[in-house]
């Protein structure tokens, strides 16, 4: 879990753009969204994406992903319950 | 009330109808055109439903009357038979005999083209010559010159509200004195550069659009083409035209919030309004129907609703999305919206909200569900487009 | 009567160059264009994440914005700013990534944030979310830049009151080697009169 949780965190800042923050710059349980890291509606459906392209999970309602996106900490746990790829 | 500019002539074609007179009929026999897609080859063919128009290309070239060497995008096509009926409806005979001009919107441009022969491109020839009509400049370019147009010529890419925009630069342009007469309007076809781009917004609906129902889930995508002409009051008297109506009111503004999503409160939808009304020097209460940008999102439909309440306060006019009917055709949107005012103020109907069952909760507006008999003075009609773009226009009796 | 009007302040940027007022006021070696706008972004000290997920079109537009604005002494407040833009290449440069990414049926992985930004007008978007700009804005497609066109809609905002400034401009992305923007402020203050013969001046210099 911790492996995936440290790619997560290499993922995210790639994926989204986030110039101006490192790996260890994000706390497993930091907020991602609102006034943790400032995520937006586009970086949760880039997300989601992302769950289906490197994990094979498909997300159907976007609204299931302010659960799911919470955290570094819940993402892991969701994807290691759920994975397929 | 400020009269405002003449139009006097109308073109349209949607998944309704292929001329003014069918998308009349479709509208208030209540026929919607969402359906499942059928002409493009796309992955999601079986999972969404969109408002596509029965021709096929090999037959709006056979319309038009193309050549084989001709490099026409669906775009294109969709666009010069629009703005043909158009011009017409408007009984113009000699399009130079005053100064004449072209404003035009497309967000697609020649993408259908682009999108199919891309890649063959690099082999083969035959389709290379689809490369020089992929810009959304060449659309405009090829209407104006199928009309036999020289003077003015503009192309306005702004998303949704494009179309909106167009007419109300060429409004402003006859006011001015710059131009005696424009063709104004907007065409966009399917593509699957929208289709999977929508797809990937999360923002598509699997079933027939709701627009402002507590349970909708997304909007259907549409194709269409419209264009209006516009004649400044000394063309109208030479000519002896019948005004069809007049554009009274137009505003622009930027919701500065999010870069596809509304702001909760609608502020850029309030102002658009807002600045509208003031410019048709007409008070709330004097507008009769709104036909809303109501695209069935949650977040469009909930932000319009917001801002109508600003702008109407506890008495909102009647208000529909004819959306249900066409899907959203994004830039030419605003100028099939803008037909469908004037068909209503012509004969005078409002136009129902097909599929709406429940209001949003939080702003619990009820648009109208039925065909209703109405006399109408004035409509105003919404567009947002992504970017923050609002606009807004107002449409009066003649 | 109608006020006359001024070109308070115009921004050009292109081969890794920035000018503002006709002062080289940025320049880089960078290789390709990503590298240009971050050195850019940088040197403004701005503290923008938001900045990095724009496509290269807004990222210049807004960059065009911020010199200007930093140097104008435009109340954002309280005076109105429209923004009127145009180019010939549309999105395009965003459109191909987009297209690119829905190509291959086996790898099909189609972006959220790069098909946000196939449209011209986002960057106006982005620029107004920044500054808090409600004002009137459009995006003109055309194949040259039009000086005569955007003098008339310029000057026609401010005179008909419906903004106290314009930010006008012309801004193409076609791609990393091949770009330009020609970025200015409209208002009354300035040295530089406003009509289509400075524009173009400008433009060309």
């Amino acid at each position: 879990m911790e492996n995936l949780k440290q790619e997560l965190k290499a993922k995210i800042i790639e994926n989204l753009n986030l110039e101006d923050f490192k790996v260890e710059d994000i706390d497993d349980n930091d907020s991602l969204f609102g006034d943790g890291l400032g995520l937006d509606s586009i970086d949760a459906l880039e997300l989601i994406v992302m769950l289906d392209k490197d994990y094979g999970i498909k997300i159907s309602d976007p609204k299931k992903g302010k659960d799911i996106f919470e955290s570094i900490q819940t993402m892991a746990q969701f994807i290691m319950d759920n994975k397929t790829k | 009330m400020s009269k405002g500019v003449a139009v006097t002539g109308m073109g349209i074609i949607s998944s309704i109808g292929n001329n003014l007179e069918e998308n009349y009929q479709s509208l208030v026999s209540e026929k919607q055109g969402i359906s499942k897609i059928k002409k493009i080859k796309t992955i999601h063919k079986n999972v969404i439903k969109v408002g596509e128009i029965d021709y096929t290309n090999n037959e709006l070239v056979t319309l038009l009357g193309l050549s084989d060497s001709n490099n026409y995008s669906r775009t294109a096509m969709l666009g010069e038979l629009a703005a043909k009926e158009a011009v017409k409806n408007a009984n113009i005979t000699d399009i130079n005999k005053y100064r004449t001009g072209l404003i035009s919107a497309t967000s697609v441009g020649g993408m259908d083209m682009t999108e199919k022969f891309y890649y063959s491109q690099f082999k083969e020839t035959k389709n290379r010559k689809y490369i020089a009509s992929h810009d959304a400049g060449d659309t405009s370019k090829k209407i104006a010159e199928s009309l036999g147009i020289t003077g003015f010529v503009s192309t306005i890419s702004t998303a949704c509200s494009s179309s909106a925009n167009a007419i109300m630069l060429g409004a402003r342009l006859i006011k001015a004195g710059k131009i005696d007469r424009v063709i104004v309007g907007g065409s966009d076809c399917l593509s699957k550069f929208t289709i999977n781009g929508f797809k990937t917004l999360m923002i598509l609906s699997e079933t027939d659009c709701k627009p402002f129902d507590e349970n909708r889930t997304g909007l259907n995508l549409g194709e269409a083409a419209a264009f209006l002409v516009l004649e400044s009051d000394e063309v109208v008297k030479n000519e002896n035209k019948k005004v069809l109506a007049y554009v009274s009111g137009y505003a622009n503004a930027n919701d500065a919030y999010h870069q596809t999503a509304s702001s909760e409160n609608g502020e850029g939808a309030t102002l658009a309004m807002q600045k509208a009304l003031k410019i048709a020097k007409i008070k709330p209460t004097e507008i009769d129907y709104i036909n809303a940008h109501g695209t069935a999102t949650p977040n469009n439909d909930h932000s319009e609703s917001s801002a109508l309440i600003n702008v109407f306060g506890a008495n909102v006019p009647d208000f529909s999305s004819t959306k249900a009917y066409t899907g959203h055709t994004l830039a030419a949107a605003a100028a099939i919206e803008a037909v469908y005012s004037i068909l209503a103020i012509q004969n005078e109907i409002i136009f129902p909200n097909l599929n709406f069952e429940t209001p949003i909760t939080d702003t619990l507006l009820v648009p109208k569900t039925e065909v209703t008999k109405k006399e109408i003075q004035h409509v105003l009609s919404n567009s947002f487009g992504f970017g923050g773009n609002c606009s807004t226009l107002i449409f009066s009796k003649a | 009567m109608n006020t006359k009007l001024h070109i308070q302040s115009y921004c050009k940027i292109k081969d890794n160059t920035v000018t503002l007022d006709g002062n080289v006021v940025f320049k880089d070696n960078a290789d390709d264009l990503k590298s240009f706008l971050k050195s850019t972004y940088k040197h403004l000290n701005l503290k923008y994440g938001k900045f990095f997920k724009m496509d290269s079109l807004s990222k210049i537009a807004f960059l065009a914005s911020e010199f200007i604005f930093n140097k104008s002494q435009i109340d954002r407040k309280s005076d109105t700013i429209a923004i009127v833009f145009s180019n010939n290449a549309s999105s395009l440069e965003t459109d191909r990534k987009h297209q690119k990414s829905i190509d291959n049926a086996d790898d099909y992985f189609p972006s959220p944030t790069i098909f946000v930004y196939t449209l011209p007008n986002i960057g106006i978007g982005e620029i107004s979310i920044r500054h808090q700009l409600k004002s009137e804005n459009a995006f003109f497609v055309f194949n040259n830049y039009n000086a005569e066109f955007h003098y008339t809609y310029e000057n026609s905002l401010i005179q008909s009151k419906k903004a106290d400034a314009v930010l006008g401009g012309w801004i193409n992305v076609d791609d990393d080697k091949n770009y330009e923007a020609f970025v200015y402020l409209v208002s009354k203050k300035g040295e530089i009169e406003h009509n289509k013969k400075q524009l173009n001046k400008l433009y060309l210099k």
